[in-house]
């Protein structure tokens, strides 16, 4: 029995949550439909789909918060409905448009969520005052939370996760009505939890956003997990090929040596010295290289890489399609 | 299936920072004025009367609690009227202001059970109470040694006491039931407005609507009315069916408690009498006898309506 558990440790080793056919129905009605997904120690994972496609009560069941109706998940080993103190000992929340206690101190905010955590006094001090640096509110972290905006509040929440030490960050709609600046900042602080290797659990219809600091992520639509896998991957799965690769140079015979490289779909010619190449990978060090081993001019080589809302847009849309297909 | 962990971890945590919410909060200040301008008129009276008639009262001091002065109710019906007023003025919006602050599911995330958070939240509203009601307690005992300059007795603080003990159970009552409100209405107004619907229900309606629903269930016998006296089935209907409400056990329990001479509080036939000195006070043991149905009664009432809430807020969704 104790190898058996071994065993499991060994298997589950990097893999912080896992869920097996998750399910959630509100009586008739299913919210969560029969999930599987794991997320890897370290990895900054999207949850991704249309509002009440089931991402934040998916993010509930994980925390215990919510009762599960089917399936199982594990985070970090364990039953969040069995040990949902050891589960939210590691695990830090930030819920989607986050409220404190409008009438006490960031300090005094921080300091009560840190005593329910069950740090001694000096541990929590030291921890908030590191916290509230890190997320740059130390020069206001004696003022009413009142007068916070929301890309201060937003990273308030983020700095209770940071006096947790949680080894798991969930972000629910972390970005949703900040000002680009307050999202920029908001993710450069994503990245800096990453760096530390904590786990990052994000969800969002921001595509964009999500994009630029997922590892991974997983398409929700009514409750399914319809596509799983980084941008890359899903890029090929759906729109067939990753990247749009565009090089204008001159010289002769380009067009046919780019199609010789390998992992070049196609080359199409725009003009005379304008191809663009689709691929399943980035080829531009390869088409430099093509260019100039045949002697020609290299004036622009640029990328486009798949875009996520490129994916979601035709994901969704060709689901519509086919809805429209069924109803006639 | 057990949980594993306390339930009761971070309970001090929430309890400390309810507690320091509510003594600092304007409400409660003007919870707290209300109760000590209004108990302090009727204390004025309550001297007066006393200090004109200097009777030879061995219970001189608890005197202050129960003498009343037309206009003013006693001291004690000012407060089985306003303790309710304080509990829903504290507890209404306990649970669903939280949820309208969304602190709710942040707090939750915590590692804490949520019954730390219910526990936390109502014992810091029965500590507020019980501080306020304690210093109100303190504040009639020295009015009365210095107005009436009598020293008050071994029996008569253990009486007040009594008093105070109850005065607390009876404000749990109240309380519990403001806290179950604000589980079940999201909004803080509605919440409110119910509990202080139930409270003038009881209060005010109650007590007139008894008697006639004690008629028709045992119509009078106008046998006893010639003599010009009640029924004894529809007293007996009446008491009871006036016991349902908590202002009338709480006046009941002040009755036996800080009146010795009470020896029922029911009607008695004139044969169960035979013996007793009329006018006698009955000892401390006794009284607290008297009382203690109605004291329990209380506190059962505190312990059903908490329970209903923990029920709800074990089995609420956390979003919003």
């Amino acid at each position: 029995m104790n190898t058996q558990h071994n065993d499991n440790a060994a298997t589950s080793h990097d893999v912080v949550i896992a869920a097996r056919d998750l399910t959630k129905r509100y009586g008739k009605s299913t919210v969560v439909d029969a999930i599987n997904f794991n997320i890897i120690r370290g990895e900054v994972f999207g949850l991704l789909g249309p509002n009440g496609a089931g991402k934040t009560t998916t993010i509930l069941m994980m925390l215990g918060l919510t009762e599960i109706s089917a399936g199982r998940i594990s985070v970090l080993g364990f039953d969040p409905a069995r040990a949902p103190l050891k589960v939210k000992r590691h695990v830090g929340y930030l819920p989607d448009a986050v409220g404190f206690y409008d009438h006490l101190t960031a300090v005094e905010n921080l300091a009560y969520v840190a005593k329910l955590m069950g740090l001694s006094m000096a541990e929590r001090t030291r921890r908030i005052v590191a916290a509230l640096s890190r997320v740059r509110l130390l020069d206001v972290a004696n003022r009413r939370v009142a007068t916070y905006s929301r890309g201060m509040r937003q990273r308030l929440g983020l700095a209770e996760i940071i006096v947790k030490r949680a080894e798991i960050a969930i972000l629910d709609e972390p970005t949703s009505g900040l000002d680009p600046q307050a999202t920029l900042e908001f993710l450069e602080l994503i990245r800096e939890l990453k760096a530390e290797g904590v786990t990052v659990l994000l969800s969002s219809h921001m595509l964009d956003q999500v994009q630029r600091v997922c590892d991974r992520v997983a398409l929700f639509q009514a409750g399914k997990i319809v596509m799983m896998g980084s941008v890359a991957e899903l890029a090929v799965q759906v729109l067939g090929a990753g990247f749009v690769v565009e090089v204008e140079a001159e010289g002769a015979g380009i067009a046919r040596r780019l199609a010789a490289i390998p992992g070049v779909g196609s080359v199409e010619t725009l003009a005379d010295d304008r191809f663009r190449m689709i691929a399943d990978r980035d080829v531009r060090p390869d088409a430099a290289r093509v260019v100039v081993a045949a002697d020609g001019v290299l004036r622009r080589l640029s990328v486009d890489e798949p875009s996520l809302e490129a994916i979601y847009a035709h994901q969704f849309q060709a689901k519509q399609a086919r809805g429209v297909q069924d109803a006639a | 299936m057990r949980r594993e962990g306390s339930a009761f971890q971070g309970v001090g945590a929430v309890f400390v920072k309810e507690l320091s919410d509510n003594i600092s909060s304007v409400r409660m200040l003007m919870l707290e004025l209300l109760v000590v301008l209004t108990a302090l008129a009727a204390l004025y009276e309550a001297i007066d009367t006393l200090r004109k008639n200097t009777a030879e009262d061995p219970f001189l001091l608890l005197r202050l609690f129960t003498v009343d002065q037309a206009p003013l109710p006693s001291f004690v019906a000012i407060l089985g009227f306003l303790i309710p007023l304080m509990a829903i003025g504290l507890g209404f919006d306990l649970i669903n202001s939280e949820h309208n602050r969304r602190t709710l599911s942040r707090i939750l995330a915590q590692p804490i059970y949520r019954d730390a958070l219910l526990l936390g939240k109502y014992l810091a509203g029965l500590a507020t109470i019980t501080i306020s009601l304690t210093a109100l307690w303190l504040l009639v005992i020295g009015l009365g040694l210095i107005f009436l300059g009598v020293p008050p007795g071994g029996e008569e603080i253990a009486r007040s006491l009594a008093f105070l003990v109850i005065a607390i159970f009876y404000a749990g009552v109240w309380l519990s039931l403001a806290m179950l409100l604000s589980i079940v209405f999201r909004s803080p107004a509605t919440a409110a407005l119910v509990a202080l619907g139930v409270w003038l229900f009881l209060t005010v309606l109650w007590p007139m609507l008894a008697p006639a629903i004690a008629q028709l269930v045992a119509p009078p016998d106008p046998r006893y009315a010639m003599l010009g006296l009640d029924t004894p089935d529809t007293a007996i209907w009446t008491q009871l069916l006036q016991r349902l409400s908590p202002n009338d056990l709480f006046g009941e329990a002040m009755l036996a408690v800080l009146s010795p001479t009470t020896r029922t509080l029911g009607p008695v036939f004139v044969d169960q009498l035979r013996g007793a000195v009329m006018g006698a006070p009955l000892p401390f043991g006794e009284s607290v006898m008297i009382a203690w149905p109605q004291t329990v009664g209380l506190i059962a009432c505190t312990i059903v309506l908490f329970v209903a809430g923990y029920i709800l807020f074990q089995r609420q969704e956390v979003r919003a």
